[in-house]
This record gives structure tokens, sequence and C-alpha cells, in this order.
């Protein structure tokens, strides 16, 4: 049946049904999972996340059209491993922000997305580059809430008080992140 | 959330296999696969549109169209004739419960009735086997054709009758 499988999905992909394609990914820490719209990488969800509640939400918030379609995650999964490897300082990948809250979240999260590999920022920082320095407790909200962990790098925000802070990831896969690149 | 689809990936994991047994019994093994694919297809184009409450349903009406697409096609290359073995449900291993062998009251060498199967109007060969290769219930067969439980057992009922004629010349020519 895989096969068949497999022509269903070029089929699918090619006549532009293919709204969100997934496939999973490891890491040192577990399995990942990746998902891509045609516009670029949706979500990532880490290895203590539910793939299942991933898809859910997909379903729910972009389109029930998801089906498991390794092909299109290709680049996507050989940078993650690339950068797993410490072969990689950065991403060259399209991304879809659809799942962040356009505005202030947003902005924060594409300033998150700005920081390089091996340093760090603070939230009240965060808050700053997006505009809103006071904010920064809403900028700790829109850290957490971000839909593209490690490759939007909200590991690389921190705790002003030195703490690394919280991590949807878990705080053991942040400080493995933030070690991985030298950061602590 | 709580009407919201399931993932397609899920819903194609859960009725691939059954939609599958289906058509081979409607269409044949030769064509089964272009209308399972012609199927699934259709089924993720309308899939943000389907009906949530019975997804089963929904994919049975959908691959039935397909089949009767097929036929009028004039596609039909082979006689529609499905191996009882290619019947047997692969997650379980088993025969439908309600084996038509077992209906009709012969061994399964006798399975060439699945050739007579072919000869049945659609709405009852699909009935047939809806119940004897997907092995639903009477209720399930007319939700998947869109008619009564009565109407489905009816259908049933009236192509049995026509597969006992052929079977018992099938055994009168095997004597």
């Amino acid at each position: 049946m895989s096969e068949f499988v497999d022509r269903l999905m070029a089929r699918a992909n090619e006549d532009g049904l293919l709204d969100v394609a997934y496939a999973t990914v490891d890491t040192p820490l577990g399995k990942a999972a990746v998902a891509a719209t045609p516009r670029g990488l949706v979500r990532v969800a880490l290895p203590n996340q539910s793939l299942d509640e991933m898809l859910t939400r997909l379903a729910a918030e972009v389109s029930p059209r998801i089906l498991e379609y390794p092909a299109r995650l290709d680049e996507a999964r050989r940078e993650l491993e690339e950068y797993f490897d410490g072969q990689r300082d950065h991403f060259e990948l399209p991304l879809d922000w659809r799942l962040s809250h356009p505005g202030f979240y947003r902005r924060v999260l594409r300033a998150t997305a700005r920081v390089p590999f091996g340093e760090v920022i603070t939230y009240r920082e965060a808050a700053q580059q997006a505009g809103n320095p006071r904010a920064f407790r809403a900028a700790g909200t829109a850290v957490g809430s971000n839909p593209i962990p490690i490759v939007v790098p909200c590991h690389r925000v921190v705790r002003s008080d030195g703490e690394i802070g919280n991590y949807g990831g878990g705080p053991e896969m942040k400080r493995f992140l933030l070690h991985l690149e030298g950061a602590v | 959330m709580a009407h919201a689809l399931p993932p397609f990936q899920a819903f194609l994991d859960e009725h691939l296999e059954p939609v599958g047994a289906f058509l081979r019994g409607m269409v044949g093994p030769n064509d089964a696969e272009d209308c399972l694919q012609e199927t699934f297809l259709a089924a993720l184009r309308a899939y943000p549109r389907a009906e949530k409450r019975n997804l089963r349903a929904w994919i049975f009406t959908i691959a039935r169209r397909k089949a009767i697409d097929h036929h009028r096609s004039g596609a039909r290359r082979a006689r529609p004739v499905a191996e009882p073995e290619e019947l047997v449900d692969s997650r379980t291993g088993r025969q439908g419960s309600g084996s038509l062998d077992g209906a009709l009251g012969m061994s399964p060498r006798h399975s060439e009735i699945w050739a007579a199967v072919a000869e049945l109007p659609t709405g009852q060969r699909a009935a047939v086997v809806l119940r004897f290769a997907v092995d639903l219930r009477y209720r399930e067969v007319g939700e998947a054709l869109g008619t009564s439980e009565e109407a489905a057992r009816q259908s049933v009922h009236e192509a049995l009758k026509k597969l006992r004629e052929s079977a018992a010349e099938l055994k009168e020519m095997a004597r």
C-alpha cells in the first residue's frame, strides 16, 4: 500500500491539495516533528510535545488537508540535523508565520529570529526590539507561544537575572541548546 | 474543536483498507487501485467541506460514485471480479465475519460466486460488497449508500436470492 500512498501524496501535492505536509526528525533529545505549508515551515513540535496535538491544532488552525509527506520537509530536516551535529549556525528556510498572532507577538518573534547563534537577549530586550520596552511580560508570552522553536530561536531569550527562564521544550532542552551553541 | 475534522492523514489511515476492499469488489482488482486514487484525491479536494458526523458514509459515497463513473466510462477491461483472498481484512487478517460463502452455504472453493456478484445491479452489488467484503453492519451499509437500514437489508436479500441461483448452477456444473 505504501507505493499507492506515495503516488497519492505526489498527485495531491501537484494538484495543490496538500495544505500541510509533516514529517518527523530525530534529535539528540528524541523525535521532533516539522510541518510546512506551501509558503514555508509553519510548526516545529519539540520531542516533549505531542505529534497528535500538533496535527489536531494544525487541522483546526490551518487546514485539515494534512498528510505525512516528508519530501516537502527534506531541506528543513537536513538543516535541523546539521544544526544538532554542530555543522550549522543559522537556518535558510522560508517561514510561514501564520500561527503567531500578528502585531506585538509576531514582532517579538521576528526580533527573536534575529538573535545570532551563541548569543542571548533578555525578555525586556525582546520587548524593546518589538517596539514596547515595558511589555516584557507580554514578550515572555509571545516567546512562549513560538510555533517554530529552534528555527526561530526562542531558547536564546533568557531572564535578566541570569536564570535561563521557561521553555516549551522543557528547561533541560533549553539548557542543552544553549550549551550546544556555547552560550552557557 | 469537538466537531473539528481529523487531520486527513488519520482519516486516510482509517479508511484506506475498507474502501480498497469495497472497490475491489465493485470494479475488480485490476482497476481498483485507480479508482482508489480517484476516490481519495476527490476526498482530499472536498475534505474541508466533509460531512463531519459520518466520515465513513461520506468516503463510501465518493467511492461508490467513482465505481459507477468507472463502469460508465467503459473502462471495464476485465470482469469486475474480486478474488476472495483480496477481500480479507488486512488489519485483522480475517475474512469478513459474514463471508459471502457462508451466507450462501458454499465452501470457499466455490468463490467463483464473486463473478456472479459482478453481474448484479450496481446498488445491490454495492450492498453485498459492503456487507460481506467490508464487513459493515446493515445500518452502516445503509449510511454508506444513503438509504435506510431496511433498504440495505432488502438490497442484500434480493442480491443473495440471485446469487443463490448462480450458486446452484455452479454446484450443478461442479458435479
